[in-house]
């Protein structure tokens, strides 16, 4: 164990934990956070992504050692219920969830890609989520939804 | 609205706040006394009195409305659906509705969330709408004593009873019943709504856990935290059938946060105070397990399923089919192959379980609460009444996934070291362990006469089958039951008998163009009145459970792709061929709806082109929604690639209760079961399954070519709404077969549609 520094949606943080422990428990067991999702813990399907440095990052499969100091945004971060970010707004205008577990990656994948490429083609979106999944296939409506945002963007 | 999950304390308050529990502990009986609770479903009543109005809704002293519902939200949008019904039915907005899902403590017993029933359960003449509609006539009853005004000059708005022509005579329900018990018992003649005056209903309310979803607020099972809770995982079987031959404890002895080996008869899991150090202590944990039977050989799976001794039925038989082909003028006859395909859920299942002493209560995300509560009594040795199961959202589930076996997980876990116990299976305990769908072979034989119409259709078809929904007394029909000792479901060995009628066709084992007669009364979609359907039930090597359609799909791939080649054969449009041999009204009229709205021109195929087009459909589970899709389809002939361009869908499930939470539902199961029709299979080898993550077992990505979908809704007013949720997905991998064929002049008939399965396929085109 040893004293790591986190810097999650805004809050610091000290905890005393492994830091081999991949993020994800740290942010959903010692920081009670609900976006961050084990959905495989493999890296393989987005449900755990986290914004780290700009980046979407798979929280499942990267040590928390590693992001201590940065500057960590989950899903409760980009938005509050009240004040939803204009990509959850989206989301919800297009009604683009059914069961919302792989919310959280779909999201923030979206999010960090378009604010890497803010012009990005079909194509190039198509690409960038080429490894998030969703297993009741909102597809349509998500994809709608990330279009809507980008345009608005824009 | 949330699904807050009261702590110990606030649960008391809640219970003594709703004022709504009914207790009668003899009320087993009730059930079928009352025929309250009804449906093809099991259930078997329970404490909270269905045949009371009080176990469905309260009157808050503040005029709020809460109902309780035995029918949860999965993703389906019931959660939504519910409270637009009760807001429909009580006059009140829905913003003033909520709703306690799936409580065994305080919610009815519905059985199990499932098989596309909670809308023909909870929004017809009975259960849910019943309550709310006798709700309705409680409070105008009320009202016309406290006003002193005849019932029919009296009407409801926004939770306020006035009356007709005089704005200074009102009383709010909250000043009616606000706080207090109906005591009345539920209405069967209760008038309700009418659809025409419908404000709520039929339209499309946003579903209401949208905001907190996208925001990441949302309380999932996997968010469920208890004080002092420990975190568990298990170590399942290294093959197929294997038992533990040892543990080694001393393995793990010393490892950080470990609390407990738990082992008991081939169940093994741990208990540690942290996630990860229960991750890595079930990695680090010595077992030895036996080898295990060994599997059969998956390449030839389908040919050793046709050789085993079977549980056969005969489910129609004209007795004159093999005549029929006899003297027909032509015979056509292929097999179709569907394999085992798996729920594979987003979030891999997870439950939070506190078991003291002889009482436990279990936060699960399955479909079953009550039997969930009985069968978590089983495993522990303790009575159902002492179980609480509170229903809490997991990730989206499609079927039986890994819910129920968590369950018991986390209660075993929880009994072992008498503290609270939160488990998560790894993805490859969910997925090499979970009820995985059913694989089918299906033998087609069709004889068409001089006409070109289909003379007699005969088909057979064999099926594996082990274990499955668990009920109320049957835990060994998921793993972790079977790991303690419970016996699986498997079919015995019988022969078949005659028939029973009148026929039902809820596995869709009958295609949609057969009579369906038994003894006289025909109860199928279609003319063909020689006809002959036998299915063959199979010990499965694994374990199998419902799957979104389950049956039904694997049935309707083979029946609606049959139905292509006996139109290709004959040369006839597949719209028009189809519509020939049907008789059921609403289906030909979804056909003929899909047909329009694609701009469907009356074709031979195969047109050969590369691009094609293909239609399927089908009355799910024969009178459970009616559903046609047209697949428009690019062939890449050199690397088998399809790529899917459209697929226009049209539906009619009765009244429509949300259009918008309908058309999520078609475009979802239309894109699952294009995930399942292009790549989804599970594979194993000698003693194991292979398919344990997202690299071995394949999920189209949000990144794949997602084709257009346009749904077109047949509103249907004046008959029973039937489910929404299966229809679409029923029929994907048929009309993108079709579509192919039509494309390429080459015939699929095994699922998934691989692009070497379609290199295949071409080279072997006559």
């Amino acid at each position: 164990m040893s004293e790591i520094a986190l810097n999650v949606n805004g809050s610091s943080h000290r905890l005393d934990v492994d830091p081999t422990t991949p993020l994800l428990y740290v942010l959903s067991d010692d920081l009670g956070l609900r976006g961050p999702k084990l959905g495989c813990g493999l890296g393989q399907c987005g449900a755990c992504t986290v914004i780290v440095r700009g980046r979407a990052v798979r929280s499942c499969v990267t040590p928390v050692g590693t992001v201590a100091g940065a500057e960590i945004t989950t899903l409760e971060g980009l938005g509050t219920a009240e004040k939803p970010h204009p990509l959850q707004q989206a989301f919800i205008d297009e009604q683009a969830a059914q069961c919302g577990f792989c919310l959280n990656g779909v999201i923030l994948t979206a999010k960090a890609f378009l604010d890497q490429k803010p012009k990005a083609t079909d194509a190039e979106l198509q690409q960038g989520l080429g490894s998030v999944l969703c297993r009741c296939f909102t597809h349509v409506r998500m994809l709608r939804a990330i279009k809507k945002y980008q345009e608005k963007r824009a | 609205m949330t699904t807050k999950i009261p702590t110990a304390v606030d649960r008391r308050a809640f219970l003594q706040m709703s004022g709504a529990l009914v207790v009668s502990f003899s009320a087993a009986s009730i059930l079928d006394a009352a025929d309250v609770v009804q449906g093809p479903f099991d259930t078997r009543g329970s404490h909270v009195d269905p045949t009371q109005l009080d176990s469905w809704l309260a009157v808050g002293a503040d005029g709020g409305v809460t109902a309780y519902t035995g029918k949860c939200e999965f993703g389906q949008g019931m959660y939504t659906a519910q409270i637009q019904l009760v807001a429909e039915e009580l006059s009140v907005p829905v913003s003033r509705v909520k709703l306690i899902q799936c409580d065994t403590s305080i919610c009815p017993d519905q059985g199990t969330t499932s098989g596309s029933q909670s809308t023909p359960t909870n929004f017809n003449e009975r259960n849910l709408a019943q309550a709310a509609a006798t709700a309705r006539e409680a409070l105008l009853r009320l009202a016309s004593q406290r006003l002193g005004v005849p019932v029919d000059r009296l009407s409801a708005s926004d939770g306020v009873v006035g009356v007709k022509g005089d704005t200074g005579k009102r009383v709010s329900y909250g000043e009616l019943v606000g706080g207090k018990r109906f005591d009345v018992t539920v209405n069967a003649h209760a008038p309700r709504k009418a659809v025409a005056d419908w404000k709520v209903m039929g339209t499309p309310v946003p579903r209401v856990d949208m905001t907190e979803m996208a925001t990441g607020t949302f309380e999932f099972v996997h968010n469920v935290r208890v004080p002092g809770m420990l975190h568990g995982r298990v170590v399942r079987p290294a093959s197929v059938g294997a038992a533990v031959a040892s543990v080694d404890e001393a393995s793990v002895r010393g490892m950080p946060g470990l609390v407990k080996v738990v082992v008991r008869k081939n169940f093994v899991g741990v208990v540690c105070e942290k996630q990860w150090q229960a991750i890595q202590a079930a990695a680090k944990l010595k077992v030895v397990w036996t080898a295990g039977p060994g599997l059969p050989a998956q390449h030839d799976f389908y040919d050793h399923l046709r050789k085993q001794p079977a549980r056969d039925a005969a489910v129609v038989d004209s007795k004159d089919v093999d005549q029929k082909m006899t003297a027909a003028s032509s015979v056509l006859k292929a097999t179709y192959l569907h394999p085992y395909q798996m729920h594979g859920s987003m979030g891999t299942s997870c439950a939070v379980a506190d078991v003291q002493g002889n009482k436990a209560t279990v936060w699960s995300p399955t479909q079953s609460a009550y039997p969930t509560r009985s069968g978590v009594a089983a495993v522990l040795g303790i009575p159902p009444d002492n179980v609480r199961v509170i229903y809490v959202r997991g990730s989206g589930c499609y079927g039986i996934n890994g819910a129920d076996t968590v369950s018991y997980d986390a209660a075993l876990l929880s009994h072992a070291v008498g503290k609270p116990v939160r488990i998560q299976l790894s993805r490859q305990d969910e997925m090499a362990w979970e009820n995985y769908g059913f694989a089918y072979v299906i033998d087609q034989r069709a004889a068409v006469d001089r006409s070109g119409t289909i003379a007699a259709w005969d088909c057979e078809s064999w099926s594996p089958s082990l274990g499955g929904r668990p009920g109320y007394d049957q835990p060994g029909n998921v793993v972790t039951g079977m790991l303690v000792g419970f016996e699986p479901a498997a079919p015995a060995p019988r022969a078949a008998g005659a028939p029973r009628g009148p026929l039902r066709n809820g596995s869709n084992a009958v295609p949609s163009y057969l009579a369906g007669c038994i003894d006289g009364s025909c109860n199928g979609a279609g003319t063909i009145k020689s006809e002959r359907v036998v299915t063959h039930t199979i010990a499965s090597p694994f374990f199998t459970g419902p799957l979104r359609s389950p049956a039904r799909l694997q049935n309707t791939f083979a029946h609606e792709c049959f139905l292509d080649e006996i139109a290709a054969h004959v040369k006839a449009d597949p719209v028009e061929y189809r519509v020939r041999h049907l008789s059921d009204p609403r289906l030909r009229e979804v056909v003929q709806a899909a047909a329009k709205a694609a701009k469907w021109q009356p074709r031979q195929s195969p047109q050969r082109t590369g691009s094609g087009r293909g239609i399927a459909c089908v009355a799910y589970e024969g009178d459970n929604g009616y559903v046609a899709m047209v697949a428009d389809v690019d062939v890449d002939q050199s690397s088998g690639r399809i790529r899917v361009r459209k697929l226009v869908v049209a539906q009619d499930c009765g009244p429509i209760t949300n259009p918008d939470g309908m058309k999520n539902q078609i475009e979802g199961g239309a894109l699952q079961g294009l995930s399942r029709a292009l790549g989804e299979e599970v594979t194993w080898d000698e003693r194991k399954v292979t398919s344990i993550d997202w690299r071995t077992y394949h999920s189209l990505p949000l990144g794949f070519d997602v084709p257009e979908v346009e749904s077109v809704l047949i509103n249907r007013n004046g008959v029973e709404a039937s489910g929404a949720g299966e229809t679409a997905i029923t029929i994907v991998a048929a009309a993108v077969g079709n579509a192919v064929f039509d494309a390429t002049g080459a015939r699929i008939r095994e699922v998934p549609f691989t692009p070497e399965r379609i290199v295949a396929a071409l080279r072997a085109r006559s």
